[in-house]
């Protein structure tokens, strides 16, 4: 399951989330084979820190929630810390990915993996917001 | 700036649609795309390039 870093790495960096992180978990019951996966794994990575805390919605029931995280599809997690920086992860985090949910977790949480400066300035340069949608594979 | 990882293989409609033929593929604002891990001053060029 997680194959580059250790279980006891992945633990202690989770140990170490000093804030609150709320992953809020996106669902759909029918046509998603992958959302229970996708739950089951979520609950592991809050089981290593008492900060994480999972919370589920129904893609399809709870529209408040779909219109406030903006998600598009299910599975679905939104990586929230104290402010919503619109981190979200679609599908089963597994293989390297937990890795790069972690990072997210950390910087929800307030540290974590940062910019140099001179890619902050760059970023501050932009005119409007952005969206990046980054495809991945799990190994 | 927002940012969305989606794992391919548990969407493989939306990795047709937007042409993943490998990873990781960035799409800026479902209009520019950015193969590739790409090293980060050049990755963030490419970014405020897109979103200029």
């Amino acid at each position: 399951m997680y194959p580059h870093d250790t279980t006891s790495d992945l633990q202690r960096r989770l140990a170490a989330v000093s804030s609150p992180v709320k992953l809020v978990f996106f669902t759909q019951t029918f046509g998603c084979d992958t959302c229970l996966p996708a739950r089951q794994a979520a609950d592991r990575i809050a089981a290593l820190s008492e900060r994480i805390t999972v919370e589920e919605h129904n893609l399809v029931l709870d529209r408040d929630q779909v219109a406030e995280y903006g998600v598009e599809w299910a599975p679905a997690l939104a990586v929230v810390g104290a402010n919503d920086a619109g981190m979200r992860y679609y599908g089963v985090p597994e293989g390297y990915e937990v890795g790069s949910l972690v990072d997210a977790i950390e910087i929800a949480a307030g540290s974590g993996p940062t910019l140099s400066d001179d890619s902050l300035d760059a970023l501050d340069t932009l005119e409007r917001d952005v969206h990046l949608r980054v495809f991945v594979t799990p190994t | 700036m927002t940012a969305s990882v989606i794992e391919a293989t548990s969407f493989p409609d939306l990795a047709q649609r937007y042409r993943v033929t490998g990873v990781p593929k960035t799409v800026v604002d479902d209009r520019v795309e950015i193969m590739g891990a790409l090293p980060e001053a050049e990755f963030v060029a490419q970014v405020v390039q897109a979103g200029t």
